[in-house]
């Protein structure tokens, strides 16, 4: 190896070839494949990161967007004439709307010209003007400038995702529109807020309504039942197959089917659920306690694994000193191997959850794929839960949906991140090298 | 009495019984400091009293719960007019879902009296229902908890039977696997059988045309469904295969580099990053796909010259891949670290380099376990969902051609399931028969994988 020319160099005594000649003669090409080995290695461990940094920096480069949202200020006069005057949640708030920007724009004349101009503020604004009326009734009569969402379309020129040269006929927003935009904007009258409305609405026909809340609290609710019914029952089936099963057929048996259903995949876990749950014992479809049932099916296996790895690395000292000071078996396990096995458990329970939290093919299955505008308030209501809710915007073919999507996703990754951290810490915490 | 305030009253009761319990056990040992007279420490007795309370009372509850809406629904039913008694069973469906929603409050006047009736006659057996429940539960209750009160002794084992009841808990929570299993096979069997009868297995197997329609009149022009899933399976095949040409060269290698070159600094950082790629829900991998790869991929196909569907195999087999990157190498990470270093020593002592020991010995050594490893990772492909809806076609063609779109089970599945069902349309019960494919075959995927990776680990422990 110090220097393989030289002896390369030296001719053979006689004939015969020296073994030492051949492998050196052979050592150059053999480094070079052990370099380009080390090299593949690398080269793949660095593709995979590098599909990582990519899934990321594309969903956060389309989603941060989505946290900011346009206004638009119009000077809404409050018109008593278009309210019920006992009624206050009973009015055209849509005409107000209308008006302002019929006032602010008098060259908008044709039927057309005007839907265009209408067409610049979302749907929403009405609502926004009942809210406040109904909450300050003296409003009306009054004229004030009020913040309004713009609409989707609106909202992606000021953010800069709509091209301005394509032809105007495959454009969302045409010409008109486009000048009017300018003029609010060189008025002033354009403004991106942080977008409250994303973490406090329901979702919506209308990109620049929706939010993620009502997927939220479904998800929060499926996740509940999952784990007030997955961790108990997974770390009581631990136990008794680490600490007590006797071997015989039956937990072998056990064994043989928690393994097994681990890599079932989750989509069969929907069609139990469809089969058993909704068709067989009637429970409402959509509902966060079906999607729950199935998820704890689902993670079950996740967290007995875990459970029982970590009730197996205490050791059988712990055990023999409890038995030996007279406490029962039962109470060996409960008041000393349980507690020291605790943290290995709940690391492997967070894990199960994170899991659970992002599945989203089952609940396809059980109907929490539905259009819901409501926030979900209860384990019966009809809910969707985040992952589904990023599945329902991806088929939208609104541009505003895109960034919505990625927004959401953000926002279950961040849940993701914080669960699997946890989880992480808690081990590096509480691991104990016995 | 409301259902969920007796559950509140029963939980009540159990807090009760155990107090009762244990003074009781005081009381017969005659003092807090003669305790050691009993059997149990005094917390047993409370414990059991509460016990003998609490579950009969639950079960009770729970599966009167279970069956009371049926039972109900049927007296209901028993008390329509006669005209109504004798439609068709998907109206006699229809009607009990109406009265559901008059009952729950959905709908306020129902244009049908005889409809008002029975919703009225519904709450009033559900009430019922509920006082007759609230009787029972607590009787039972009170007569479990009084029996053991009664039976309170200092002699008696009050320790034994408890842990006899946990233990026997703890045995119901693991057959839980067991009855998912049956309860897996059980939906999936029924419902295929049922399909059978209306598509002959062979056709279903071998038939080369897959399109799940049924004719809504019988004379309807390509109303004709065509149920041959040999398409469906091709495509599955296709994009497990472009996956799997993915994701193992490049786990394979990350895993070798990991557990044969890197530093253990570097093996630290590098692994848990490979893991946040298996921790990423899929439904964002399928988001990415259809968004990101797909769109790549066509134009860059564009390019070239070739014409490659939006919907390509190849997008969502390639996401697919990257996906199942961690899943190979972590399980070849783990088939190589068990290869004895002895092996790796001896051929070094024969001037092995390193990379000629791990092409030569190490593993050939660990390929059994790679293999398993391989097999799962098939499983997993095969099952895997929401990049392929998301990112793969819907219409089934039987084709080889990575640039085109195909379909694949998990996607059939969802769409025969999403949106309306009939439950006795061949359409709906196609995705059951779909779903008993895919299970069998991911078993058998699983079940030799995971035999061949523990004869492998035994090989070596």
């Amino acid at each position: 190896m110090n220097n393989p020319v030289s002896e390369q160099n030296r001719s053979p005594v006689g004939d015969r070839v020296r073994t030492i000649d051949i492998v050196h003669k052979g050592l150059a090409a053999r480094y070079r494949a052990e370099r380009r080995f080390r090299l593949y290695g690398l080269g793949a461990i660095i593709i995979s990161l590098l599909f990582l940094t990519i899934v990321f920096v594309s969903i956060f480069s389309k989603g941060y967007t989505a946290f900011w949202q346009t206004y638009v200020k119009l000077d809404i006069y409050f018109d008593p004439s278009l309210v019920k005057p006992n009624n206050p949640s009973e009015g055209n708030y849509q005409a107000m709307v209308k008006a302002a920007l019929g006032k602010m724009f008098p060259k908008a004349r044709s039927r057309l010209g005007k839907r265009h101009l209408n067409a610049l503020i979302s749907p929403g604004a009405a609502f926004q003007l009942r809210r406040m009326v109904a909450e300050d009734p003296d409003l009306m009569g009054k004229t004030s400038p009020v913040w309004v969402p713009a609409n989707d379309d609106v909202d992606m020129l000021v953010k800069g995702n709509t091209d301005r040269l394509v032809a105007e006929g495959t454009r969302r927003l045409k010409d008109d529109q486009l000048v009017w935009m300018d003029k609010l904007i060189a008025d002033g009258r354009v403004e991106k807020r942080f977008n409250w409305m994303f973490f406090e609405s329901g979702d919506s026909r209308e990109p620049e309504l929706a939010g993620i809340r009502g997927a939220l609290m479904g998800s929060f609710f499926t996740l509940i039942v999952t784990f007030s019914l997955s961790f108990p029952i997974g770390v009581a089936a631990a136990v008794y197959l680490e600490e007590f099963a006797p071997t015989n057929r039956f937990t072998d048996l056990i064994e043989v089917n928690i393994n097994n259903l681990a890599a079932v995949p989750s989509i069969v876990f929907g069609l139990l659920g469809l089969a058993v749950f909704i068709n067989f014992f009637n429970f409402p479809r959509s509902a966060p306690l079906v999607g729950g049932l199935v998820l704890t099916l689902m993670t079950l296996p996740t967290i007995i694994i875990a459970s029982r790895a970590s009730l197996k690395s205490v050791p059988p000292s712990i055990r023999e000193a409890a038995l030996g000071i007279g406490a029962s078996h039962m109470q060996t396990v409960t008041h000393h191997v349980l507690p020291l096995a605790l943290p290995g458990i709940l690391t492997g329970t967070i894990i199960g959850m994170a899991q659970a939290l992002g599945e989203t093919a089952p609940l396809l299955m059980i109907g929490m794929v539905a259009f819901i505008v409501d926030i979900p308030s209860g384990f019966t209501d009809p809910a969707t839960v985040l992952p589904v809710q990023v599945y329902l915007w991806a088929d939208s073919p609104e541009r505003g949906f895109v960034e919505k999507t990625s927004a959401a996703i953000m926002v279950l990754l961040t849940f993701l991140v914080i669960m699997n951290a946890t989880a992480v810490l808690l081990r590096r915490r509480f691991e104990r090298r016995w | 009495m409301d259902p969920t305030i007796l559950f509140l009253v029963i939980v009540g009761l159990c807090i009760l019984a155990y107090v009762a319990g244990l003074k009781r056990a005081y009381a017969v040992a005659g003092g807090r400091r003669e305790v050691k007279n009993l059997h149990s420490l005094p917390s047993y007795y409370g414990w059991l009293a509460a016990l003998w309370c609490g579950v009969p009372a639950l079960l009770l509850y729970g599966f009167w719960l279970a069956f009371e809406p049926s039972i109900i629904i049927n007296v209901v039913l028993n008390h329509l007019p006669q005209e109504m008694r004798d439609l068709p069973s998907d109206r006699i469906t229809l009607i009990v879902n109406e009265i559901r929603n008059i009952v729950t409050g959905a709908i306020k006047s129902p244009d049908d009296p005889a409809l008002m009736a029975a919703a009225q006659q519904y709450g009033r057996v559900r009430s019922l229902s509920h006082v007759a429940l609230a009787v029972a539960a607590l009787s039972v209750g009170i007569a479990g908890a009084g029996t053991v009160w009664w039976r309170i002794r200092p002699a008696f084992r009050a320790r034994n039977q408890v842990e006899f009841v946990m233990k026997m808990l703890m045995v119901l929570c693991s057959t839980i696997a067991i009855l998912t299993t049956i309860g897996i096979v059980a939906s999936v069997l029924f419902e295929s059988i049922r399909f059978f009868r209306a598509v002959p297995i062979t056709e279903f197997l071998f038939g080369l045309e897959w399109n799940p329609q049924i004719a809504i009149r019988a004379d309807q022009v390509a109303g004709s469904g065509a149920f041959g899933a040999v398409p469906v399976f091709a495509g599955t095949l296709l994009i497990s295969a472009i996956a799997l040409l993915v994701s193992v060269p490049i786990g394979l290698l990350a895993a070798i580099y990991l557990s044969e070159y890197a530093g253990s600094k570097m093996r630290s950082a590098a692994k848990p990053l490979m893991e946040v790629l298996a921790g990423i829900p899929t439904v964002v991998y399928g988001f990415f796909a259809a968004l990101v790869v797909a769109p790549t991929i066509r134009d860059t196909g564009g390019l070239l010259g070739l014409h490659i569907a939006s919907e390509s195999a190849l997008a969502a087999g390639f996401v697919m891949g990257i996906m199942i990157i961690p899943f190979v190498s972590s399980l070849s990470d783990d088939v190589i670290n068990a290869v004895p270093q002895a092996m790796r020593d001896g051929s070094y002592g024969l001037g092995a380099t390193k990379s000629e020991t791990i092409k030569k010995v190490v593993i050939p050594a660990a390929l059994p376990g790679i293999v398993g490893g391989v097999l799962l990772a098939t499983s997993r492909a095969i099952g895997e969902t929401m990049i392929v809806v998301m990112a793969a076609g819907l219409a089934a063609n039987l084709t080889a051609n990575p640039f085109e779109a195909v379909t694949t089970v998990t996607v059939q599945i969802v769409t025969l399931l999403t949106g309306d069902q009939e439950f006795d349309n061949p359409k709906t019960l196609a995705a059951f028969a779909l779903g008993l494919v895919l299970f069998v075959a991911t078993l058998i995927l699983n079940i030799i994988a995971l035999h061949v990776v523990r004869k492998y680990r035994e090989q070596y422990e």
